[in-house]
């Protein structure tokens, strides 16, 4: 029932009020006198609900984009729409909020605080929202637990492996149940088996009508996507189906 | 993020980088107990002085020779004519022009050897009549004081105060013993009493002879009638200004001078004295305060130094925080706290360091220190101060970066 209230959501989201919005989208970097376009001319548009898998070789520019989508980097030129709003026109403060409230960030080096433990850690995004203590703590806990990290709450980054930082960072961005969810190669450092447990939930957030857009290398984890957006030397140079969707797996 | 949630986020913080904490607070902390214990010296030094001069007796006139106004005079008070003599503290103690005069005590005095069997010390051996103990408030703890009779006999008799004694004899028991001044030798007939509260051993360590002796055998010389001060006691606080009226007049009569401007003596009365002393001593400790003050500043760099840094290397920390949702003004209340518990803990301490210095001090060094709750507040204020400046506006800095730039530095 729920499955199919989602799908409904999802069908008719697609394609009519597009949650993302880029038009003519660019980025140059500048170090000192040196300048570099990681992204131009970008049109891109999803819709609420949706699933997309960003691909492309390494320093195409896939994190600058998404980094773009998550508010923390801004535009050179351009114009970036997020759920109908100009990002441009809005302030700090309300930048910080739609960040705390609405967008949940997997960072491709995790950015984990080294100073505080696992369950602190996931914390902090709540800890901007207005959420009370014993309710944090609680929710902290139980993302933990859907990551497969319920016996390491109070471990620190270091006393961790590569992977389970990595379920960290996943805890930390799914925590305040954000409607998009950015997630920056979220099953880079995993094994098989917990890219599967990371993959299904990911599948599982995005069934409950969530937004989500996901940068990977491995085409079987771009295959649970339902689009699949290759970028290179800045540009968008396909935007399809994905594999998975065509051949009817899902 | 309530304060509480910042408070103890900025905790955390401090706890993590416990060195570094620990540096930042003792670089406010040293300045701040330099700056109280400096203050406390001055106001210290400047409390001994005016109590030593309080010790001198009560309700006293000090009149010297020479002038105060002009050079001339200074030169004629010390160098060939006695300006101040015997028949002037005589002429004092019993005119009928002086009625607000209670006594008089004329000191001829000078810096000697005294010579025991075993020892000599030196010391100041003052000349005066027998009104001496009233007139400076001193009494004998044994023996007593010599008469008008040893004064007009030129007898050579003496009163030691009580550290002379003990460095002449080892005792304070000394009656009866004799001592050589100058060739002559002396009787002891009286040791002075402690001279009170405060540490002014100047007090405790004399020689005291009758003004004739002192005159014609001792100190002698060319100017052998001249003294060096005449101590004038009004009867009463209330009668002092009228004492010092009546004393200025006989005086200038005697010395046959008409106007008070070209006067060949100067009298200060002990409250001139203390102020003249206060703000000598004031300039002074306004001067040493300067300088603590300035120590505290090349901490607060210190300080801000390791702010710096601090929240240099924690940029990464901020991008990750405005990352996730912080708002500005969360970063800049976190970051405010944290250097508001530094600035106060150093301040705190420093505090308690001065004020426990300002305990232990006085015992070894011989002076008071006077801890002055201005100086307390202030440098505790200042203390803060110095870490919100520090702190925050390099933190406000790194709050304005976008959150992935600050995420990427290094
Ligand atoms: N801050 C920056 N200053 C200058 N150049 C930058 C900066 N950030 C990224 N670049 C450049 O922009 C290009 C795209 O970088 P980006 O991080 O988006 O690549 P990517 O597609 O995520 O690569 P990877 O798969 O290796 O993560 C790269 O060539 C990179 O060198
Ligand atoms: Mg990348």
């Amino acid at each position: 029932m729920a499955e199919a209230l989602a799908a409904q959501v999802r069908s008719a989201s697609v394609g009519t009020e597009p949650v993302i919005e880029l038009v003519g989208a660019g980025k140059t970097y500048r170090t000192g006198a040196i300048e570099f376009e990681a992204l131009r001319e970008v049109d891109l548009r999803i819709g609420a609900g949706e699933y997309v898998a960003v691909v492309g070789p390494s320093g195409s520019g896939k994190s600058t984009l998404m980094h773009l989508i998550g508010c923390l980097d801004t535009l050179t030129v351009g114009s970036y729409r997020l759920a109908g709003e100009d990002i441009s026109e809005l302030t700090e403060v309300e930048l910080a909020r739609i960040r705390n409230h609405r967008i949940g960030f997997v960072f491709q080096q995790f950015h984990l605080l080294p100073s505080l433990s696992a369950w602190r850690n996931v914390e902090l995004p709540m800890l901007y929202g207005r959420v009370p203590p014993g309710e944090r703590r609680e929710r902290a806990v139980d993302a933990l637990e859907r990551v497969g990290l319920g016996d390491k709450l109070h471990n620190r980054p270091g006393e961790l492996s590569g992977g389970q930082q990595q379920r960290v960072a996943v805890a930390r961005a799914l925590v305040g149940e954000p409607d998009l969810l950015l997630a920056d190669e979220p099953t880079g450092n995993l094994d098989s088996a917990s890219t599967a447990d990371v993959l299904a939930l990911l599948d599982e957030l995005n069934g409950q009508g969530r937004t989500i857009v996901l940068i990977t290398h491995e085409p079987d984890v771009a295959a649970h996507a339902d689009r699949v957006v290759r970028v290179l030397d800045g540009q968008v140079r396909s935007d399809e189906p994905s594999a998975g969707r065509r051949a009817g797996a899902r | 993020m309530s304060w509480a949630e910042t408070l103890r986020t900025g905790l955390a913080a401090i706890r993590t980088h416990g060195l570094r904490s620990t540096l930042t607070v003792l670089g406010i902390l040293i300045g701040i107990a330099a700056v109280i214990l400096t203050v406390g010296l001055g106001l210290g030094t400047q409390k001994d002085v005016s109590e030593q001069i309080s010790s001198l007796g009560s309700n006293l006139l000090i009149v010297t020779p020479g002038s105060s106004l002009s050079l001339e005079g200074l030169r004629g008070g010390f160098g060939t004519r006695p300006t101040l003599t015997r028949d002037d503290a005589e002429a004092l103690a019993s005119s009928v022009n002086t009625p607000d005069v209670a006594g008089v005590a004329p000191e001829k005095s000078t810096s000697l050897s005294l010579e025991t069997s075993q020892t000599n010390w030196t010391t100041t051996v003052v000349g005066t009549t027998e009104d001496w103990p009233s007139v400076r408030g001193r009494t004998l703890s044994s023996g007593s004081f010599f008469t008008a009779a040893d004064d007009a006999a030129a007898a050579a008799v003496v009163v030691l105060g009580s550290s002379t004694a003990t460095e002449l004899f080892g005792t304070t028991d000394v009656v009866g013993q004799s001592v050589t001044i100058s060739d002559v030798t002396f009787t002891v007939v009286g040791v002075l009493a402690d001279a009170g509260a405060s540490d002014s051993t100047d007090l405790d360590d004399m020689a005291v002879i009758p003004l004739t002796t002192a005159s014609q055998q001792v100190i002698g010389g060319r100017d052998r009638n001249s003294l060096t001060t005449v101590y004038v006691q009004a009867a009463s606080t209330e009668q002092l200004s009228a004492a010092y009226q009546e004393t200025e007049t006989l005086l200038l009569n005697l010395h046959g001078i008409s106007s008070a401007d070209s006067a060949d003596f100067t009298i200060n009365s002990q409250d001139a004295l203390v102020s003249t002393a206060t703000a000598v001593y004031r300039t002074l400790t306004v001067l040493l305060t300067g300088i603590a003050a300035l120590s505290l500043l090349v901490g607060g760099i210190g300080v801000m130094n390791i702010m710096l840094v601090s929240v240099t290397e924690r940029t990464r920390e901020i991008g990750l925080r405005k990352a996730l949702g912080a708002p500005p003004w969360a970063i800049r209340r976190q970051f405010l706290a944290e250097a508001a518990v530094l600035g106060l803990a150093g301040g705190v301490l420093g505090a308690v360091l001065g004020i426990l210095a300002a305990r232990v001090l006085p015992d070894l060094l011989d002076t008071s220190i006077v801890v002055s709750g201005l100086a307390v507040g202030g440098s505790v204020v200042v203390a803060i101060g110095i870490g919100l400046t520090f702190g925050v506006y390099p933190a406000t800095r790194a709050a304005r970066l976008a959150p992935i730039d600050a995420l990427r530095s290094e």
